[in-house]
């Protein structure tokens, strides 16, 4: 064991990782990536996903709070920005991102009281309501939509300091500055004294009680900065890549998908987040690139999207029983081995 | 006992008036009354089921007792709750360990330091001098107590794989960091074998000595109870039966044919 990982100084290896990130995301793939499909298609639904997993993860992984509903806050986030820029003449998109998220906050403390009183499947079931009271709330009143009659309302250009950030690799790089800084600020509160606390309320609540922390504010924090990240990953997720608000973009399959990605990607990591997300997304893509091009269309696409939910599904179970710090931590054993062997 | 004493034993830190506490039928205590003396050490013994840790439970706020009162510090505790007692400086630690199984000791101990650390999750997000400064002199502390129990080498664990014995030793950590008047330990040697028993007094007798924390300790060993504590209160069938110092206890007739004569594991 390392005796040197006092953490609120970041390692040596934790900054070489980090400049090598940034190095690749800010760098090496807009040189050498031209096709928009890769940007549009892959890259910014993934980073969008997993913004709204790191906020799964808060609530989840770290809080232990077993709540459904992401989905839900991204609708709150998505329609709140488009609102916002709509109505609020000259705001700054930042601003307007900003807002949507604490918007979006607002909400997660309101379905996040049910987690005062129950627990696990229960709380689960109660936190489903934000899901659809938000979508719900959207689509009673017209206002939201700005009286929009055909249901999907395309979503304003991103401007920036008077530049339109419209390319797909413009995009990407609104994206990866949003996510990288809402990155930094998660894992600096997942390490310190914010996620302990999170940490302590997940694994004995009484006990956590007993040494002073506040279950009642513990909770509705988690609840409250998941929203957030999910209300910023929401307008991020309507702005680039769908590029049009409807509710329904926004329903419980997309909250499932995120609860998946933050079990498979591994609880309480923040790197899971991204690993799971990437997952999720890729392995589809892959499962279809593998019918069509060494099979050639000879299985059904049917068949092809029942193997995607069946693989999901066993993974899931594998997970939940023989690792539940999923693919983050299964990575971290990779890696250990690859270093013991050399 | 030494003769003299840094923090000599003063006038009732905690005290327990007629409390009653029932579990639909089940009475767990039944008009029990006893007090704790600042800087003493307490002990409260008596048969499995007597209510010990129910008491605790009251005192710490996790039950309700339906009659009667305890006042801490001349102030009568009612309506409260664990988080609430925290607070006024009572801390304790569990009969069946109440850990953080996935976090590490270290963690474990700087939760115990939950109440001198007060940046709010802004400023730890963005890491402001108030965060950091803090987080580094509460792991300084923990360091310290770490030093002090001896469990530098398991620090980074995660304590849900450390064996019961050292587990309790991190529970025992936990509580001294929150540097409470009032320490509440729920049979912190239960399953240990001597050498580590040895140990626990050793850790509980200086902190007392150095830093002049009230103890109140579960514990069926009478060798350590008559040995450590300063005086002993004896619960049975939730009632008490004595309160004094040892010796008196020893030879309480009440006492023996209730609890010391018959053998105890
Ligand atoms: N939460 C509870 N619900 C119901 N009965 C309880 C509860 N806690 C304790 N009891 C009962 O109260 C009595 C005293 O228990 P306890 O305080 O644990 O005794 P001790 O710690 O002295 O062994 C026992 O009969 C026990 O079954
Ligand atoms: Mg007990």
């Amino acid at each position: 064991m390392k005796s040197n990982n006092i953490f609120m100084e970041y390692t040596k290896n934790d900054i070489i990782n980090f400049l090598l990130l940034m190095f690749v995301a800010l760098l090496i793939i807009p040189i050498t990536i031209e096709s928009g499909y890769w940007y549009s298609s892959i890259l910014i639904p993934w980073l969008c996903l997993a913004l709204a997993s790191i906020g799964q993860q808060i609530v989840m992984g770290y809080a232990g709070q077993l709540a459904l509903g992401a989905a839900g806050f991204m609708a709150a986030g998505a329609f709140a920005c488009y609102n916002l820029i709509l109505r609020v003449p000259d705001i700054p998109f930042f601003v307007a991102l900003v807002l949507s998220g604490l918007i979006a906050a607002a909400f997660g403390i309101l379905f996040g009281l049910p987690s005062l009183r129950v627990r696990g499947i229960y709380l689960m079931v109660a936190t489903l309501a934000s899901q659809f009271f938000i979508v719900w709330m959207i689509d009673k009143f017209g206002w939201f939509k700005n009286y929009d009659s055909s249901g999907i309302i395309t979503a304003q250009d991103i401007v920036i300091m008077g530049k339109s950030f419209t390319s797909p690799l413009e995009m990407y790089l609104v994206i990866v500055f949003v996510v990288t800084v809402l990155t930094l600020l998660a894992v600096n509160m997942a390490r310190g004294s914010t996620g302990r606390n999170w940490m302590a309320v997940r694994d004995m609540d009484i006990a956590a009680e007993s040494m002073g922390i506040s279950l009642l504010r513990t909770k509705l924090q988690a609840f409250a900065i998941s929203a957030f990240y999910c209300g910023v990953a929401g307008a991020l997720f309507a702005f680039t890549y769908l590029k049009s608000l409807e509710p329904v973009a926004f329903d419980i399959k997309l909250s499932f998908k995120i609860l998946f990605m933050v079990i498979l990607g591994g609880l309480g990591t923040i790197s899971g987040a991204f690993i799971g997300a990437a997952f999720i997304l890729l392995f589809p893509v892959l499962l279809n690139s593998v019918g069509n091009n060494i099979f050639h269309g000879a299985i059904d696409a049917t068949i092809i999207s029942s193997i995607e939910q069946v693989v999901f599904g066993v993974l899931i179970i594998i997970f939940m029983i023989y690792e539940p710090l999923g693919m983050a931590k299964l990575w971290d054993n990779i890696i250990l081995k690859f270093k013991k062997n050399n | 006992m030494a003769q003299e004493r840094r923090f000599p034993i003063g006038s009732p830190i905690l005290e327990v008036k007629n409390v009653s506490l029932s579990f639909g039928g089940v009475k767990a205590i039944t008009n029990a009354s006893f007090s704790i003396l600042t800087h003493e050490i307490k002990a409260i013994i008596g048969p499995n089921g007597a209510g010990k840790s129910s008491m605790l439970n009251c005192i710490n706020g996790i039950y309700q007792p339906q009659q009667g009162s305890i006042i801490f510090k001349n102030e009568l505790l009612s309506k409260v709750n664990p988080n609430l007692i925290a607070k006024k400086g009572i801390s304790r630690t569990f009969q069946n360990l109440a850990l953080f199984k996935r976090m590490s000791v270290l963690d474990n101990i700087l939760i115990g330091r939950r109440l001198h650390m007060n940046a709010n999750f802004v400023q730890v997000a963005f890491q402001t001098n108030k965060a950091r400064r803090e987080e580094l002199e509460n792991r300084k502390k923990c360091e310290e107590i770490i030093e002090f129990l001896e469990i530098d080498d398991i620090k980074n664990t995660p304590v849900g794989k450390l064996p019961y014995g050292l587990q309790k030793k991190v529970e025992l950590g936990r509580a001294l960091a929150t540097e409470a008047e009032v320490l509440l330990l729920d049979e912190p040697m239960a399953g240990m074998n001597v050498e580590e028993k040895r140990e626990m007094c050793r850790f509980i007798l200086k902190v007392n000595d150095e830093i002049g924390t009230t103890m109140v300790l579960i514990e069926h060993d009478m060798g350590v109870v008559m040995d450590i504590s300063d005086n002993v209160v004896v619960l049975d069938y939730g009632k008490t039966l004595a309160d004094g110092p040892p010796s008196e206890i020893r030879a309480n007739q009440d006492v023996i044919d209730a609890y010391l004569g018959v053998a105890h594991d």
